[in-house]
């Protein structure tokens, strides 16, 4: 890299620094602005930061804290508006702030990397792979056509491209999102960056390629003495991966220290309130029949002066002392800016219970529901297929993807049957087919006695006042020019229910329900938060009564804080109106916390189902094992004694899926025998597999305490 | 459990009734200054094609064959007279009148018709689509002034008649962006979710598809009267118009172009400038509707 920078940037390679001890990018009171039509966000407030070669520094936040603008402050690539207006980004020293433009646009070129969220939007969708790859490489080292694509190959071979003789030629929408991101971070890589700045680099991939992504961070770390800055929402991608953790909230750091230090005794009260709303922390602390500990409120709006701490007005240890005075970071190790500390550093997350929480007035799980009762929705040999038209005139059926194969459960009043699995697994096609959103290729689905598959015209209508669609986006699924008081009233009408005055009466009690003030009503879709929003989202489809509501990935889109709102609610509800839930999701720490019993699908297969705590902590299926490995956890012990059960690969494709068991050409395990198809058997933990890791616990079926 | 109380703006009642939605809307629309000069513009040019006549008496009945061409001014007519000796701004008015009709009500079919049957075609797809828009497809490659020929050639033309005749052929194009926008928008979630309330593809379409498709409908509304003023005018050029003597702007603009180089400029720019006025108008109108529906755009 050297004959493209000056003569005066000689001391920068990696082998000084490290010898030089000092960080390699530090930043000082950096200071932030974003300037919109009706006014400037001020997005950061004093940052300072610092990360030194080879480490992994990991900043952690809810949306709107300022992880990202600190990420695209160092790389100058702020939104339009955005402004860096105070402090300094040195790196190795030097202040990007006062440098020459040219040579600030060399170091921000060659000398970092960055990976964007999105693999799908980050890379062009014209452009062949290898010229994206090779990209940095023509710009700012003006290295010839023949010599790129060498480079892009080796680059892309160096991040586990499979075949990178062969994808440099093909386009992004040719490749699977991990592969994309293999790619981006091929991008990031490829002029050998000394700080890689990887920002929610796998919020949008499934867990288990997550974990291969995060895996390839960390060896490229380690084999290049880079410095890498994770930006990221989650606590348990931080947890395994960093050396250092900056939390953030409202455009400042509020608290930083080394990782294990900040897991095992977090000091400032919003860390430890944000680890408390984890559904795994209720789950470590209670076993999942508490409400969780939510985070009151919402962030401060950042346009408007701020006095006192910024996190008072949401904190449940706040004093007047916090609302008057600004508390800065007190310097050590272990930095943080809180005027009460949680106390003895001795005192690891899973401390007393502040006062704040309230307890479930009788847990779910405690009583289980009665076996006799007739199931709320019973789907048998449930099969979806999904016809693939070739090209020309006529569109001749060319396939078929296999979306759903012979999948059977039941879900009994009052209860919640989790699906889990990654995407492109089936289970929202599952969940679209129970509400009769599709029609099923083959089988039954019978809900409530009655036959889906069968009914017509009227009785279909009222079938949908028993069964209700939950969406993860709840302003994708609200008409936004319709009023809050019009979307609430539209299932009433559909199902003329009632005349108007009893409709508007019913609307009320709803939004009193899901704890939204009536002014609401005569609002649009787009003047609420995400977490207010599947308030509105819940009621909507709690105004049949149904007796069965479906959640597709729920609260999926919603921070950490605003997630434990909505998942407490979801149970307070269940618990009050006696609903059943079927809870969709890809994250196996929310549905361990909200499910009852849990369905794992794999490719279309329903692999395993059993109650909730034996599928997660004694799995029988390896494919269920891979997925609880996969998961993030904020128990560092956990993160560290994670053994070698990964699953490596693509999820094979559903036009043609594997014969025999689907799992089995990426099973770790998989035999002769795997070649035929395995029938899911067994009494309360059933399991699709030949060869199941554990066989079911023979006496009563009492949770095994694996772990925990 | 927590409430939205820094999100949802100032303390308010809690229990206030809800505000009406149209008086949101019109609130928007006369924020927007343009829209209100328009319609002033608007009221003002309706106001005196209809009720000009009232106070300003002119015989349009009978040529005068001993006043043709007068400049403005000359003997008591204020906009001077034609070539067959009307009095120039009484016809205007008399023009206007039935520009302003036959533009607003084929403009409006057009709008309506298209903007169901594009909304019918891309919602509902398979072959009600393909009907829909092979109709459609096939109208737009004969060429409209063609066929306005031949019907004006068979039918008598009268207001009501270009009115329907018009409208047949203004559709297409509202249609063909409501279908774009339909499909679009039927794979939305909030209409995923209203089948899942039961709901049915007619209700999509009136209470999901056509809302959400109204910027663009408006819009092209719009147009569409400034289109259907400036067809009444072609007619008239090719003699199918209205047969005096009826007038209309622009019949009366194609009868001045004659008289482009004989120096009668009142017999050109009136009509013109009359037929500019109302086009920005309507314009403008369909810019403060647009806002006025966008309830995005709505503030607190």
């Amino acid at each position: 890299m050297s004959e493209s920078i000056g003569p005066t940037a000689r001391h920068s390679t990696p082998a000084v620094n490290a010898a030089a001890g000092r960080p390699l990018l530090e930043l000082r009171d950096l200071d932030t602005d974003i300037a919109l039509r009706r006014g400037t966000v001020h997005a950061l407030d004093g940052v300072s930061l610092e990360v030194a070669p080879g480490q992994t520094l990991g900043v952690v936040g809810e949306s709107g804290s300022g992880k990202t603008m600190t990420a695209l402050s160092i790389m100058g690539l702020l939104p339009p508006g955005g402004r860096v207006t105070g402090g300094q980004i040195l790196f190795e020293g030097r202040d990007l702030r006062s440098l020459p433009p040219d040579e600030v646009r060399r170091i921000r070129g060659v000398r970092m990397g960055m990976v964007f969220q999105d693999p799908l939007t980050s890379l062009n969708p014209t452009i062949r792979i290898g010229a994206q790859v090779a990209e940095p490489l023509r710009v700012h080292k003006r290295v010839g056509r023949a010599e790129a694509r060498d480079r892009a190959i080796e680059t892309l071979r160096r991040v586990g491209m499979p075949r990178p003789e062969r994808i440099v030629d093909n386009y992004p929408h040719e490749l699977s999102g991990g592969m994309r991101q293999r790619v981006a971070i091929a991008m990031a890589l490829v002029c050998s960056p000394s700080l890689l700045i990887a920002d929610e680099p796998t919020t949008a991939l499934d867990v288990t390629t997550q974990r291969q992504i995060l895996e390839l961070i960390d060896d490229l770390r380690e084999e290049f003495g880079m410095a890498v800055i994770l930006v990221t929402h989650d606590l348990g991608v931080i947890a395994g991966r960093a050396d250092r953790v900056a939390v953030m909230y409202a455009g400042r750091v509020v608290e930083t220290a080394a990782t294990e230090q900040l897991f095992h005794a977090p000091r400032h009260r919003y860390t430890e309130a944000l680890m408390r709303a984890l559904p795994e922390s209720a789950i470590r602390e209670s076993g999942g029949h508490d409400r969780l500990i939510s985070i009151p409120g919402l962030p401060p709006d950042l346009s408007g002066p701020l006095t006192g701490c910024r996190f008072a007005p949401r904190c449940s240890y706040v004093s007047d002392e916090c609302r008057t005075t600004d508390p800065s970071l007190v310097p050590g190790a272990h930095q943080h800016a809180c005027l009460h500390p949680v106390p003895t550093p001795t005192v690891a997350v899973s401390g007393p219970v502040p006062a704040q929480v309230e307890p479930a007035a009788e847990s779910v799980t405690a009583a289980p529901p009665e076996r006799a009762e007739r199931p709320v929705l019973s789907v048998r040999n449930l099969v979806k297929n999904y016809p693939v038209h070739g090209r020309g005139l006529l569109r001749r059926t060319a396939g078929q993807v296999s979306a759903v194969a012979d999948v059977s459960f039941e879900v009994r009043p009052g209860e919640t049957f989790g699906l889990v699995g990654e995407s492109g697994c089936g289970k929202s096609t599952v969940g679209r087919l129970s509400v009769g959103l599709e029609q099923a290729s083959a089988g039954q689905i019978v809900l409530d006695g009655t036959d889906l598959t069968d009914l017509t015209g009227r009785e279909r209508r009222r079938m949908h006042r028993q069964v209700q669609l939950m969406f993860q986006d709840s302003y994708a699924a609200m008409n936004p020019r319709m009023r809050v008081d019009a979307i609430l009233a539209e299932p009433l009408e559909i199902q003329k229910v009632g005349d108007s005055a009893a409709r508007q009466a019913r609307i009320t009690t709803l939004l009193d329900q899901v704890g939204l003030p009536r002014r609401a009503l005569e609002r649009y879709p787009h003047e609420f938060s995400g977490g207010q929003l599947q308030r509105i989202g819940l009621a909507r489809s709690l105004a049949l009564r149904p007796r069965l509501i479906v959640g597709d990935e729920p609260v999926s889109a919603l921070d950490v804080s605003i997630q434990a709102q909505v998942l407490n609610l979801m149970r307070d509800l269940q618990r009050e109106l006696g609903l059943a839930y079927i809870f969709i999701s890809h994250d196996l720490s929310v549905v361990d916390y909200m499910a009852d019993r849990i369905g794992v699908m794999y490719l279309g297969k329903l692999v395993e189902i059993g109650p909730a705590r034996d599928v997660v902590r004694a799995a029988r299926h390896p494919y269920t094992q891979a997925l609880v490995d996969a998961v993030p956890s904020i128990t560092p012990d956990r993160a560290a004694t994670r053994d070698g059960t990964t699953i490596r690969g693509e999820l094979p494709s559903a036009l043609d899926p594997p014969t025999g068991c689907r799992f089995r050409t990426r099973c770790p395990h998989a035999a002769d025998i795997c070649t035929t198809e395995p029938p899911l058997v067994g009494g309360l933990h059933q399991v699709a597999c030949h060869l199941p890791l554990r066989p079911e616990p023979t006496s009563t079926p009492t949770p095994v305490q694996a772990f925990g | 459990m927590s409430t939205l109380s820094e999100a949802v703006g100032p303390a308010e009642p809690n229990d206030a009734p809800p505000r009406g939605l149209w008086r949101q809307g019109l609130t928007v629309f006369c924020e927007n200054r343009l829209a209100l000069v328009g319609l002033g513009l608007f009221v003002l040019l309706a106001g005196v094609c209809f009720l000009g006549p009232l106070v300003y008496h002119t015989d349009q009945v009978h040529t005068d064959l001993t006043a043709v061409h007068l400049a403005p001014g000359e003997q008591g007519h204020p906009l001077g007279t034609d070539g067959v000796g009307y009095d120039q701004l009484g016809r205007l008015m008399l023009g206007g009148q039935t520009s302003i009709i036959v533009g607003l009500a084929a403009g409006v079919l057009a709008t309506i018709v298209g903007t169901l049957l594009g909304a019918i075609a891309g919602f509902f797809g398979g072959w009600v689509d393909a009907a829909v828009m092979r109709v459609v497809d096939a109208m737009m490659s004969i060429p409209s002034l063609f066929l306005f020929m031949l019907l004006a050639a068979i039918v008598t033309p009268s207001a009501p008649m270009l009115i329907l005749i018009i409208g047949a052929f203004a559709w297409l194009g509202p249609a063909r962006l409501v279908r774009g926008e339909a499909l679009t928008l039927r794979s939305r979630e909030y209409v995923q979710a209203m089948r899942g309330m039961g709901g049915t593809g007619g209700r999509a379409v009136r209470r999901h598809i056509i809302p959400n498709a109204i910027g663009t409908v408006i819009v092209n509304a719009t147009f569409q009267v400034a289109d259907a003023i400036l067809y009444v005018a072609y007619l008239s050029f090719l003699g199918l118009g209205i047969p005096p003597p009826a007038a209309n702007w622009g019949g009366m603009l194609s009868d001045g172009l004659a008289d482009t180089y004989s120096g009668h400029w009142w017999l050109l720019y009136p009509p013109g400038i009359a037929i500019i006025l109302i086009v920005l108008a309507f314009n403008f109108i369909g810019d403060g509707l647009r806002d006025a529906f966008e309830v995005r755009l709505r503030r607190r």
